[in-house]
């Protein structure tokens, strides 16, 4: 089998794009309503990278993160993550719960966190689905607060089995006041990339 | 900072006292450190799976245990270091998510370091310290000028091995 990744031309750079900009857009509207505030976002990039720089996404290996993770399975299968600067993450805690001062990331507060995380995976996916047709489901989230290099080994690893680059589909959103920072990361397994694009009308093979 | 080797992950590197090699944020991945006591060569693996057999596409030899594994005392070996005075110390291996999942991949860190060990025994390179497993990532930094290891986590402390 060829490796997809060593040739993407700007069409399937462009398509890719497209699904980024319609998850995260469909997931930042459901941010925005759950805290009453306006949620900006970025213009999706498409990063196919080779695993040593990976690490270095997300503001450097040792940046300290909240990401929950969630398998997609279905017609589709990968992960979507949601990320957090740490910070940003007990500030967001504290606004869905009425302004309750979030001190440490406890129980409670990691039980909220994963249900934003659901929320907002739920609407990524949902939205992608209805764009390709494709069925597919999210797993119960999982939540680590760690260094992003650790996180992103996850997706990494997955993809190292069939690869030696990753497609990372990220996009940034930005809440105006605290000028804070999260990424949405959908990463399709090697498998269903091609399954992705196709139900798009893209062709991968030239 | 022009003493410090970075090694991203599926990726090898050697070097000589006084420089220091290190790896950010090693999750699921195990970090493994061979050094030469006399030569004080040391060389630093990070490697993402456990066997490149059965594996559709492994260009990459520093991805998987065996094959990065030999690549490195391969790459110690060409700069002086005797392969039977080669001590090892590895680290990594964590499980960063918990899912209830029949999912093999989720356990891919404790089936890292299972691999790495089998093969550092074969070769016959003692392990002398390892810290490995939980469900933390690691900061590791390997000193070429005494063998010494440093393991630093968020939460879970600095460790010296």
């Amino acid at each position: 089998m060829d490796n997809y990744l060593n040739n993407i031309d700007s069409l399937i750079l462009d398509v890719l794009k497209e699904v980024g900009n319609i998850g995260a857009g469909n997931a930042t509207t459901a941010l925005a309503k759950m805290l009453n505030k306006k949620i900006d976002m970025t213009v999706p990039k498409v990063n196919v990278l080779d695993f040593s720089d990976v690490a270095d996404l997300i503001g450097g290996a040792e940046t300290i993160v909240c990401s929950t993770l969630f398998e997609i399975e279905g017609d589709l299968n990968g992960s979507i993550m949601f990320l957090l600067e740490t910070e940003y993450s007990k500030k967001l805690v504290s606004l869905i719960m009425n302004g309750y001062e979030v001190k440490d990331i406890d129980d409670l507060a990691k039980s909220a966190l994963k249900e934003i995380g659901n929320i907002l995976s739920g609407a990524y996916v949902s939205s992608l689905s209805g764009l390709t047709g494709l069925n597919m489901k999210i797993s119960v989230p999982s939540l680590a607060i760690d260094m992003a290099g650790a996180i992103l080994s996850v997706p990494a690893i997955k993809f190292g089995q069939v690869s030696d680059k990753i497609l990372i589909i990220e996009t940034q959103f930005l809440e105006g006041n605290d000028n804070v920072k999260g990424y949405f990361l959908l990463v399709p397994d090697y498998d269903s990339y091609d399954i992705l694009l196709r139900s798009l009308g893209v062709s991968t093979n030239g | 900072m022009d003493n410090i080797v970075k090694v991203g992950m599926a990726d090898l590197k050697t070097t000589f006292s006084p420089k220091i090699l290190t790896t950010l944020g090693l999750g699921s991945c195990v970090g493994i450190c061979l050094y030469d006591p006399v030569k004080k060569v040391a060389g630093m693996a990070h490697i993402m799976l456990p066997d490149s057999k059965n594996i559709r596409n492994n260009s990459n030899l520093f991805k998987f245990a065996d094959t990065g594994i030999d690549a490195l005392i391969d790459e110690m070996v060409k700069k002086g270091a005797s392969k039977y005075r080669l001590i090892s110390k590895i680290a990594g291996g964590s499980q960063m998510f918990s899912f209830a999942s029949k999912n093999d991949i989720m356990k891919i860190g404790e089936r890292n370091v299972i691999a790495v060990k089998k093969i550092l025994n074969d070769y016959n390179i003692p392990i002398k310290a390892q810290d490995t497993g939980g469900n933390y990532g690691r900061t590791i930094e390997f000193h070429s000028i005494d063998g010494k290891l440093l393991v630093k986590t968020i939460g879970h402390g600095i460790k010296e091995l």
